[in-house]
C-alpha cells in the first residue's frame, strides 16, 4: 500500500534525469563562480596560441591558396575550437579527480541512471566551453578579424559547444578507465591531436601530402571548416551540414565508449 | 670525504631523483616529450608553405628549421616541469629534510638543475633523433649536433634555475604550474617557430630583442647552416644572463625559504 502511494506520488523519471542533469551543470557552473581562477588557463591556453600563431604565422596569407588575406579570420575557430577542446578535457579531469575524492562513488549509489550522470557533465563542459570561445573572439574581433555574419557565428558556437561535448565524453572516459588525474595529459594530447591535424594553420592544398591525408580523413576537419566558414567567405549548408554529421558520429562513438566505461565502474 | 666531494655526490643523487620523478609521471614528462612532438608535426605539416614566402632563410626543409624550436620549447617546459617538482617536495617536507641534513643547501638547488639539464639533454637528443628519421640534415655535422646539444642543455639549466627560484620562493606548484602560459608567450614572441623578420607586429619587434630568440638561433644555426661564431657567442651570452638571473633570484629564493622553513 505504501509502495504503491510513494509510487503514485514519485516524479515521472524523465523530470528526475532532467532534475539530476540540472544539478550537475549547476555543480559545474558553481565551481567556475567560486574558483574563477580554474577557468583561466582554459581561457588563457587558446588566447595566447591565437594571439602567438597570428603573430608568428600571419605572413602566411601572402602565399597563393589562402581564401582570406586576414590570417586573425582564418585562425579564429581553431582557436575557439581548442579552447573547447581545452574545456572538455577538463570536465575529464575533473571527473578524475571527483574520482580519487570519493564523489563519483557517491553519486553511482544514487538511484540516477548512468547515462544522466555522464550527460550532466558533458552538458556543463559544453556550456563552459562558450566562455573561452567568447574570450577569444573578443580578442579576435578587437584585432580585426572579419565580422562572420549572425548565421556563421551561429554555426561556430554550435561547432564550439559540440566539440567540447566531444572532448568531455573523450576525457571521462579515460577519466573512469584510468581512474587518476595522471591521464590528463592524454585528454589534452588527444583533444589537441584532434583539432590540430586538420587544415588548421594553412588551406588544406598548403599541407604537406602527410597531414593532408591525415586531415581528409580526420572528421574535425568537416567541423573547422564549417566553423570557419563565416570568417572567410559566406556560410552555406554545403559547408555546414559534413561538420553536423561529424559531430553527431563522434558524439555518437565517444559517448558510447564513455557510458560503457561509466556502466563498468565499480559493478 | 671532501665537501666537494660530498656536495657532488648529493647533487648526483637528487639529479637521479629528479629525472626517476619525471619519468615516472605523466603530467611531467608528457609537456617535455609529447606536446613539442606534436607541435613540431602539426607545425611541419601545416605551415610548411612558409619557406616559400620572400625572406625565408634557406633551408632543406621546414622541419630543419623547426628543429630548434621544438628543442626550446621541450628545453622551456623541462625548467617549468623542474619547478613544478621542486615545489611539490616543499609542499611534502622532502626539501625541509634535505635542509636539516648535513649537506650544503646550494647541493639541494644544483641537484634539481642537474636533472633539469639531463632532461634538456634528452629533448634535444630526441628532437635531433626525430629530425633525422625525418629526413631533415644536420648542416654542421657532428660538431654542429654537439653543439646544439650543448646549448639546449645549457638552456635548461639557465631556465630550470628560475623555476627553481620560483618554486622556492612561493613553495606552490600550482603557482610555478600557472607559469605555463608564460612559457608560450615568451615562446611565441620569439624566432621560435618562423624567421624573426616575417613575423608580425608588435611580435616581430619583441623578438629581436626576447633572449629566447638569441639562444634559438645559436641552436638553429648549426642545423640549417653550420657553425657561425657570431651566433653561438650570442646565444651563449644569452644563456649566461639567464644563469646569472636565475643564481639571483635563487639566493634571495633560498634565503626566504631558510628564514619561514
Amino acid at each position: 500500500m505504501e509502495a504503491a502511494t510513494a509510487q503514485a506520488t514519485a516524479p515521472p523519471a524523465w523530470r528526475a534525469n532532467l532534475a539530476t542533469i540540472a544539478a550537475l551543470m549547476t555543480r559545474a557552473k558553481n565551481e567556475l563562480v567560486r574558483v574563477p581562477g580554474a577557468a583561466i588557463p582554459g581561457v588563457l591556453a587558446p588566447t595566447i596560441f591565437f594571439l602567438g600563431l597570428n603573430g608568428v604565422f600571419g605572413a602566411l596569407t601572402q602565399l597563393q591558396g589562402f581564401e582570406t588575406s586576414s590570417y586573425e579570420s582564418f585562425i579564429v575557430p581553431v582557436s575557439m575550437l581548442q579552447g573547447a577542446g581545452f574545456t572538455g578535457a577538463a570536465a575529464g579531469v575533473n571527473l578524475a579527480r571527483d574520482y580519487e575524492g570519493g564523489w563519483v562513488d557517491r553519486l553511482l549509489v544514487s538511484p540516477a541512471p548512468r547515462w544522466v550522470l555522464l550527460a550532466g557533465n558533458v552538458l556543463a563542459a559544453s556550456l563552459r566551453s562558450l566562455v573561452p570561445a567568447t574570450f577569444v573572439l573578443g580578442i579576435a574581433f578587437a584585432i580585426g578579424a572579419r565580422w562572420p555574419g549572425l548565421d556563421g557565428l551561429v554555426v561556430c558556437y554550435l561547432m564550439v559547444a559540440a566539440t567540447a561535448a566531444v572532448a568531455a565524453c573523450w576525457g571521462s572516459m579515460l577519466a573512469l578507465r584510468y581512474k587518476s588525474q595522471s591521464a590528463a595529459p592524454l585528454m589534452q594530447a588527444g583533444m589537441m591531436a584532434l583539432v590540430l591535424f586538420t587544415p588548421a594553420y594553412a588551406p588544406t592544398e598548403l599541407l604537406q601530402p602527410w597531414l593532408e591525408k591525415v586531415a581528409e580523413i580526420n572528421p574535425m576537419t568537416q567541423v573547422l571548416e564549417a566553423a570557419r566558414q563565416g570568417f572567410v567567405g559566406s556560410v552555406t549548408w554545403a559547408d555546414t551540414w559534413p561538420g553536423l554529421v561529424a559531430l553527431t558520429g563522434l558524439l555518437a562513438v565517444l559517448g558510447a565508449l564513455a557510458l560503457r566505461e561509466m556502466r563498468r565502474t565499480n559493478v | 670525504m671532501s665537501d666537494l666531494a660530498t656536495a657532488a655526490r648529493v647533487v648526483r643523487a637528487l639529479g637521479a631523483r629528479s629525472i626517476r620523478q619525471t619519468f615516472r609521471r605523466p603530467q611531467l614528462i608528457s609537456p617535455i616529450v609529447v606536446f613539442p612532438t606534436l607541435l613540431l608535426a602539426i607545425q611541419t605539416g601545416g605551415a610548411s608553405a612558409g619557406v616559400e614566402l620572400p625572406g625565408f632563410p634557406p633551408v632543406q626543409s621546414f622541419l630543419q628549421f623547426m628543429l630548434a624550436g621544438a628543442m626550446m620549447q621541450s628545453m622551456m617546459l623541462a625548467g617549468n616541469s623542474g619547478g613544478i617538482a621542486f615545489a611539490v617536495d616543499i609542499e611534502m617536507g622532502f626539501t625541509d629534510r634535505l635542509f636539516a641534513a648535513p649537506i650544503p643547501r646550494f647541493a639541494i638547488v644544483l641537484g634539481r638543475l642537474a636533472g633539469t639539464a639531463a632532461l634538456g639533454l634528452f629533448a634535444a637528443l630526441w628532437f635531433l633523433a626525430i629530425g633525422l628519421v625525418f629526413g631533415a640534415h644536420i648542416e654542421g655535422a657532428v660538431p654542429g649536433a654537439l653543439l646544439a646539444i650543448a646549448l639546449v642543455t645549457a638552456s635548461a639549466l639557465a631556465v630550470g634555475g628560475i623555476g627553481a627560484a620560483i618554486a622556492l620562493q612561493s613553495g606552490s606548484a600550482s603557482v610555478v604550474q600557472g607559469l605555463f602560459p608564460l612559457v608560450l608567450v615568451v615562446l611565441f614572441l620569439s624566432s621560435a617557430f618562423f624567421p624573426q623578420e616575417l613575423m608580425v607586429e608588435p611580435a616581430k619587434t619583441i623578438a629581436e630583442y626576447n633572449p629566447l630568440s638569441f639562444i634559438v638561433e645559436g641552436v638553429r644555426e648549426p642545423i640549417i647552416s653550420g657553425i657561425d661564431a657570431t651566433h653561438t657567442l650570442e646565444a651563449v651570452a644569452a644563456i649566461l644572463g639567464i644563469v646569472v638571473l636565475g643564481l639571483v633570484l635563487s639566493a634571495r629564493a633560498l634565503r626566504h625559504r631558510l628564514r619561514v622553513g
